[in-house]
Formats: structure tokens, C-alpha cells, sequence
């Protein structure tokens, strides 16, 4: 019985020691720590070729985007610091200027970010602008394509 | 204003009714006054009737688009359709709390009805247990957010439901969530109630046993179905981010599942006693804990919950499940001593013990990487994230732990496993997992993950068919039957063992899928001019043009891509943007040819309007179907294990006459 106990006390020991470990390695590789685009700015040269993730707005009229490339690029604020992002591919659903984002990505030599994921920021609850629109409204946008029935 | 008053007075009548039948249902037991007992009884159907009525009221409210009340002005609009009216009681807290208490009074007298000419020692303590957890979810209504909260001055329409949940999956998913999680009360009553009587013997598991089960279906279907979901419409390609609120459903999950496995190892060998007490609470805490993850606001930011009373209460009723439990296994310590040991360390017991530990291991880890970030911003200021990497890193590995103790559980003995038996049982499923291994390697899986995956896989599959084999040849043998009649027999004769081994089958092929499709998919992006091309994997898209129609809620824009395969055409598939008057932005309308191999999956990410060039995103993701499939076999073996045996028996005799 003794023995019996020890033995489990022991492979009970190693198992917990092993999920430790994946556990600790896991954590080193995926932690990313968040910052603001002037917490970068203040740290560049220690933060630079690390991976980080930012947060901040999408600056009015920043927004550049190539279709041919794919190249995206724009600025993202905290309002007291500027930061470039450069991306390729497109940007998430509700990625649009003026509306908060966190952009997941290295901080290259060059002095910009280079992103590798975009995350477009929406509260929980949503609510629709003040004024109205209406599914006409909506509908003038795309006067030029072609009509069908919904597929 | 009627529907406003009439509601929130139901729910303080009924939050008065389940404290007072939890207190005559002690009182009564404790001084055998039967009469106490029957008003009890009588008094958790009252309790039931109120909280339909007021759900009924909220649905009237919110069907009648009555927007004086806050939350149907909050979830529905007056444009919505009918369905997506109804869905709006659980399109946020207030609602969905309400259902949780509907779905909770409902149970307690589905339990009461069931058990108390029958188990009349212990149901008033359930009894109480279930009350208690109804006044809880009351209380928060009643004192922190109330669903029938007025609103003035009347808005002259709605604000609805987020576009993303107006779809027919709305019915479905969180319902399922919902009856697991309610579900899992059921047991967790039943353990209360042993250790408040004493009557620690294995009553409480014999009689939770179905109950468990269903929980456990239901909360495997809602995650399942969930993930199904989000792949179809949320327009990432994708069906699982481990984010949070998908953790805080995984999360009771594991236990659940580690608990329906440690029961048997009671039943058999009258040990893990306080274990399975553990695990039942720890599961129904988690359950409340997920909830809390989720509806306080503690996600977005630590400082967020402290804004809101529900975390607080959410908090205080976890802190009270775990300290009540954890005080009545200690008081009952002594009773709970086990009377078995384990006999070697090769045997069934053991193997499920390890099982065991490896999904409590997986639940700690997620439940690690899920409150991380929060402990940190708590304690230290400072915001990091947990990435999905933290979590595939430390689930791949437990995962196929986990497969590999699926194949070699069921092939050990309980007891003792023995030496020539091991070798005659395990020969078999090894070599049929290195034939598929060699063959998966052949085929060009080149990545050890896929490889190990792929052993794992066949390895189980191996010792079900293996199983299966020998237990129908020994029949018919003995029986004379023929092989059909004699498999049916056995399904029939230990549905609970075999109804198992299928649920297994229906795990393997849905982790078969996680790991094809995670580990071999394809991705391209590319911006076309009408006429122009795609290729990617065995197909070629060709962008036709860009079409719009007219939605009763909505624009959609769409593109026709036409799919070819070496050069003949395939399909045309449709991936679109839809949108929204009062949304700023669009949302996607993906569109996929799903096929058992492969689906072709489209997005189309963003387009000119006048429709000279679009930019999509073309995914090839292999075998994501099986994942699926996995979750239907996980039912289907569900149903076997617990269909009531008259119904089947009668099937088979039916089946039998027609045979002869």
C-alpha cells in the first residue's frame, strides 16, 4: 500500500512536472505584451524586431491601400504619438479610420510596424450612428453593378 | 409599463417562492413533517409558473415590439423577422439570464416530478440545492439588471439584434449552451445532497447518471454547433480562436467529460469518492465562472466589471459553490474514505485515472492563458495577451495523450491486465496504426504533428473495430445468430460501453479534421479585375463580375467566381458583403464548396464599387467536414448509451418480426 502511494505520488509528480514545462514554454513563446504607440516610440530602440501588439486609433485619412499589392498601410495614434503600420492583405471587417484597432506585429528597424494580424475594435454593444440610414441609401452606392436576384 | 411592473413583481414572487421551497424542502426533511414537503413541492412549480410568465411576458414584449421596455428597444427592431424577435431574449445579459432561470426552474421540477416518490431521503435537499441556485440567477434580475428595466421617452424604433446574430444558428447554439450548462446543475444538486444526508454510497452518481450525460451532449452539440457557425458565416475561415467566451465553454467541458470517466472507476471499485465530488463541483464553478467571464465586462478590462454588480454577485455565488462544497467533502471526510485500491498500475482504472489528469491538465492550462491577462493588468498595470500559439502549443500534445488513452483505455482489463492478453489485444490496433501511419506518410503527410495525429487515430479506431469484432463473433458464435443480429444484440445489451466506444469514433474523426485542416491549409489573397484569374491548389477562380440585390435588411454585393478543376468548370461560388443601413461597415457573406476532402472556401474582402476589381481570399481547408461529422457520431453514440432501453427493445423486436 505504502509503496503503491509512492509510486503515484511520483508519476503524479512527473505529470505535474511535465505540464509545467509546456506550460512555461508555451507562455514564453505566445506572451505578447501590449503598448501604446507612445510606450513604442519610448522604448524603440529596446522594442525593435520584438513582437508586439499595439493598440490605438486608426488616424483620419491615414488609411493607403494598394488592391494590386495588397499592401496596406496606415497610422495608428494614441493622440499624442503617430506610429506607421504597413500590412499585406486586407483589413478586417470593422477596420475603418477613426475607430480603434490593435495591430499584432514586429517593430522593424525601419521605424514602422510591420503587422502581421488586424484587429478592428468594437464594443460589445453596438450602437448605430444618430442619424439614420435608410436601405435606399445603401443601395445608391452600388447603382453600377449589375442587379440579379440573391443568390 | 403594465408588462414592466408585472414582470420585474413575477420575478421578486418567484425569487420569495425558491427561498421559501428550498427552506421548507430542510425544514420538512429535517422535522418529517410531510406536509412541509408537499407545500415545497407545490411551491417549485408556483416558483416554475412565474418565471414562464415572465419570460412569456418579455417574449410578448419583444414580438408586440413594446419598445417602453429597455431591453426589447436594446434587441429587437420592429423590422425584425419574427424569429430574430424571439432569439432577441437571449441576444444580451438580461435575456439570457432570464432563459438560464427558466431553463433552472424547469429542471427543479422535471427533478421533482421524477424523484420524489422514489428517493424521498434525499430530494428535499436537491431539491433546496436547485432552489438556491434559481435565487440566485434571480437575484441578480431582481437587484442588478432587471430585463423588464423601462425606458423613457419610447423610442420610435428598435435598436436589434447585431447583424452577426441575426441568423437561423441564433435558435440553436446558445440554447444548447444553455441546457449543458443548466444541465450540469442537476448532478452537482445530487452530490450536495449526498454529502448533506450522508448517503455517500453511489445513489447520487446512479441517479445523475443520465442527467450527466445529457449535459454533456448538449454542451458538446452547442460547441460543435458553434464552431460549425463560425466557420459558415463569420467570414474568417476559421471555427475556434480560444477566445474567452469559446474557452468558458471548453473550459466545463473538460471537467465534464473527466467526470463522466471517474464515475465509472467508483462504481467499479468504490474509489475517487471525494474525486468525483470535486469534479462535479468543479465543473458546475466553472460553469458559473465562464458566465461570469462573459457577462461582466471583466474581458474587455479589469476596471470594466467593477463598474457592474453582476460581476460582484457572479463572484460572491462562486465563492459560495466552492467554499460550501469544499466544506461539506471535508465534514464528510471521514465517510468518504475509499474502500478499494488500484491493483496495477497496467490496468483500466489506471488508464482513466490518467485521463483524467491529462483533461484537468488541459482545463488548467486554458483556464491559465484565459485569466492571464487578467491577473496581470489586475496585479502588475500591465496589458499582454495570451495568443492562440499558448494554446495550440499545450493543447496539441495533451490532445493526442488524450487519443492515444482512448485506443489503449478500453483494450486494458479492470483490475490487473495480464501479460498475453495485453499482447493478443494491443497487436492488432498497432499494426493497423502503423499500416495507416506508413500509408499517411505515402499519401505525402510529411509533418509530425499530422503523423502522430494520424497513429493516434488509427490506433483507436483499430481497438473500437477490434473490440467490436470479437465481442459479435463471440456471440454469434454462441448464439447462433448472424453477425448483423448479433452486433445489435450487443449494442443493445451494454449500450452504455458500446454507445461509448462510438461517442470515441465521433471524437476521433472530429480531431482527425482539427488537425488536417489546421496544419495543411492553404491560403492565397489576391486583388482581380473582372476575367481575370486564381489558381490555387487543384483550382482555378475566374472573377466574373460583381452583382447587388436587395435584401428585406440589407444590400448584398456579391461576386461570381467560377470554379474550375483541371479545366472543367465545378461551380460558381458567391462570397459577398453585405450591408446594413446603420452600420458603418460591411459584413462578409462568405461562400465554400464543402466536400469531405477539402472545402474551397471564399471571402471576398473588399471590391470597387463600380465593380472593376475586387480583392478576395481564396482558403483551401482540407477535411474540416470531418469535424462535423465527428460531432453527429458524438450524438449518435450518446443516443444508444442512454435511448430508454423499453424504446429500443421495442425497435428491435420490431426489427426481429420483420427479419422473420
Amino acid at each position: 500500500m505504502r509503496g503503491h502511494r509512492r509510486k503515484y505520488l511520483l508519476a503524479g509528480g512527473v505529470v505535474l512536472a511535465a505540464l509545467g514545462g509546456l506550460v512555461y514554454s508555451g507562455m514564453r513563446e505566445a506572451l505578447v505584451y501590449f503598448y501604446t504607440p507612445t510606450e513604442v516610440q519610448a522604448q524603440a530602440a529596446a522594442l525593435r524586431g520584438k513582437a508586439l501588439r499595439v493598440g490605438g486609433m486608426v488616424a483620419a485619412g491615414s488609411v493607403h491601400w494598394e488592391p494590386q499589392t495588397l499592401r496596406l498601410t496606415f497610422v495608428l495614434t494614441d493622440g499624442q504619438t503617430q506610429l506607421p503600420v504597413r500590412h499585406t492583405g486586407t483589413a478586417p471587417d470593422l477596420f475603418q479610420e477613426g475607430a480603434g484597432a490593435v495591430v499584432e506585429g514586429t517593430w522593424v528597424p525601419e521605424g514602422y510596424l510591420r503587422a502581421s494580424t488586424i484587429m478592428a475594435k468594437h464594443s460589445e454593444e453596438y450602437r448605430p450612428p444618430a442619424h439614420p440610414e435608410t436601405l435606399a441609401g445603401k443601395k445608391a452606392l452600388f447603382q453600377s453593378l449589375r442587379p440579379g436576384e440573391t443568390p | 409599463m403594465m408588462i414592466a411592473s408585472l414582470g420585474h413583481f413575477g420575478l421578486f414572487l418567484a425569487l420569495a417562492l425558491s427561498v421559501y421551497a428550498g427552506a421548507a424542502a430542510i425544514g420538512g426533511a429535517r422535522a418529517g413533517r410531510e406536509d412541509w414537503l408537499a407545500s415545497s413541492r407545490n411551491a417549485v412549480l408556483a416558483q416554475f409558473c412565474l418565471v414562464t410568465l415572465a419570460l412569456l411576458l418579455l417574449e410578448y414584449a419583444l414580438l408586440t415590439s413594446d419598445f417602453s421596455l429597455r431591453y426589447v428597444a436594446h434587441n429587437s427592431t420592429r423590422g425584425s423577422l419574427t424569429r430574430y424577435k424571439i432569439a432577441g431574449l437571449w441576444g444580451s445579459l438580461e435575456g439570457s439570464l432570464l432563459l438560464w432561470a427558466w431553463l433552472q426552474s424547469g429542471f427543479a421540477v422535471l427533478v421533482v416530478a421524477r424523484y420524489h416518490d422514489r428517493h424521498p431521503a434525499v430530494l428535499p435537499y436537491v431539491q433546496a440545492v436547485l432552489q438556491g441556485i434559481s435565487a440566485f440567477f434571480l437575484v441578480v434580475m431582481t437587484f442588478a439588471v432587471n430585463p423588464f428595466t423601462p425606458l423613457a421617452p419610447i423610442p420610435p424604433d428598435g435598436r436589434g439584434l447585431n447583424p452577426l446574430l441575426e441568423v437561423t444558428d441564433m435558435l440553436v447554439h446558445p440554447l444548447l449552451l444553455y441546457l449543458g450548462y443548466v444541465g450540469f446543475s442537476v448532478p452537482f444538486a445530487f452530490a450536495m445532497a449526498a454529502l448533506l444526508t450522508g448517503r455517500l454510497s453511489d445513489e447520487w452518481l446512479r441517479l445523475t447518471r443520465r442527467w450527466t450525460i445529457l449535459a454533456w451532449v448538449c454542451l458538446t452539440a452547442g460547441i460543435f454547433y458553434g464552431g460549425w457557425w463560425s466557420y459558415r458565416t463569420l467570414g474568417w475561415g476559421g471555427y475556434w480562436a480560444w477566445d474567452p467566451v469559446e474557452n468558458a465553454s471548453f473550459m466545463p467541458w473538460l471537467t465534464g467529460t473527466a467526470f463522466i470517466h471517474s464515475v465509472m472507476i467508483q462504481e467499479r471499485k468504490r474509489m475517487l469518492k471525494v474525486w468525483n465530488l470535486l469534479l462535479i463541483t468543479l465543473t458546475f464553478a466553472l460553469v458559473i465562472f465562464g458566465t461570469f467571464l462573459t457577462r461582466s465586462g471583466i474581458l474587455g478590462s479589469v476596471h470594466a466589471f467593477a463598474d457592474g454588480p453582476v460581476g460582484i454577485l457572479f463572484l460572491g455565488f462562486l465563492a459560495l459553490v466552492l467554499l460550501g462544497a469544499l466544506g461539506l467533502i471535508a465534514y464528510r471526510a471521514d465517510a468518504l474514505k475509499g474502500h478499494g485500491t488500484l491493483d496495477a498500475l497496467v490496468s483500466r482504472e489506471s488508464a482513466f485515472l490518467l485521463n483524467n489528469v491529462v483533461l484537468l491538465g488541459l482545463c488548467f492550462t486554458v483556464f491559465l492563458g484565459t485569466i492571464f491577462p487578467l491577473l496581470t493588468e489586475a496585479l502588475r498595470g500591465t496589458k499582454i495577451s495570451v495568443g492562440t500559439p499558448y494554446f495550440n502549443r499545450v493543447s496539441v500534445p495533451l490532445g493526442l495523450a488524450l487519443l492515444l488513452l482512448m485506443g489503449i483505455g478500453p483494450l486494458l482489463a479492470w483490475g490487473r491486465a495480464s501479460g498475453p492478453q495485453l499482447r493478443r489485444n494491443f497487436l492488432k490496433p498497432a499494426l493497423l496504426a502503423a499500416a495507416g501511419t506508413a500509408l499517411a506518410a505515402l499519401l505525402g503527410l510529411r509533418q509530425a504533428a499530422a503523423l502522430a495525429a494520424g497513429f493516434c487515430a488509427c490506433f483507436v479506431i483499430g481497438a473500437i473495430a477490434w473490440e467490436f469484432a470479437t465481442a459479435t463473433r463471440t456471440r454469434a458464435r454462441a448464439t447462433g445468430e448472424s453477425w448483423v443480429q448479433a452486433w445489435a444484440a450487443l449494442l443493445l445489451k451494454s449500450r452504455r460501453r458500446y454507445g461509448g466506444l462510438i461517442v470515441h469514433l465521433g471524437v476521433v474523426l472530429a480531431i482527425v479534421g482539427i488537425a488536417m485542416s489546421s496544419l495543411y491549409k492553404v491560403e492565397r489573397e489576391a486583388t482581380l479585375k473582372p476575367g481575370e484569374r486564381l489558381a490555387i491548389g487543384p483550382y482555378t477562380l475566374q472573377f466574373q463580375d460583381l452583382q447587388a440585390a436587395e435584401r428585406p435588411t440589407h444590400i448584398l454585393v456579391w461576386a461570381n467566381l467560377a470554379v474550375s478543376e483541371a479545366g472543367t468548370l465545378r461551380a460558381t461560388l458567391r462570397p459577398g458583403q453585405r450591408f446594413y443601413p446603420n452600420q458603418q461597415t460591411p459584413f462578409a457573406s462568405v461562400d465554400a464548396r464543402y466536400h469531405w476532402q477539402a472545402d474551397l472556401y471564399t471571402i471576398l474582402s473588399t471590391f470597387e464599387r463600380d465593380g472593376s476589381s475586387a480583392t478576395f481570399k481564396v482558403l483551401i481547408n482540407p477535411m474540416i467536414a470531418w469535424i462535423w461529422l465527428g460531432g453527429g457520431v458524438i450524438v449518435l453514440g450518446v443516443l444508444v448509451a442512454v435511448l430508454p432501453e423499453r424504446r429500443l427493445a421495442l425497435l428491435t423486436v420490431r426489427a426481429k418480426a420483420q427479419v422473420a
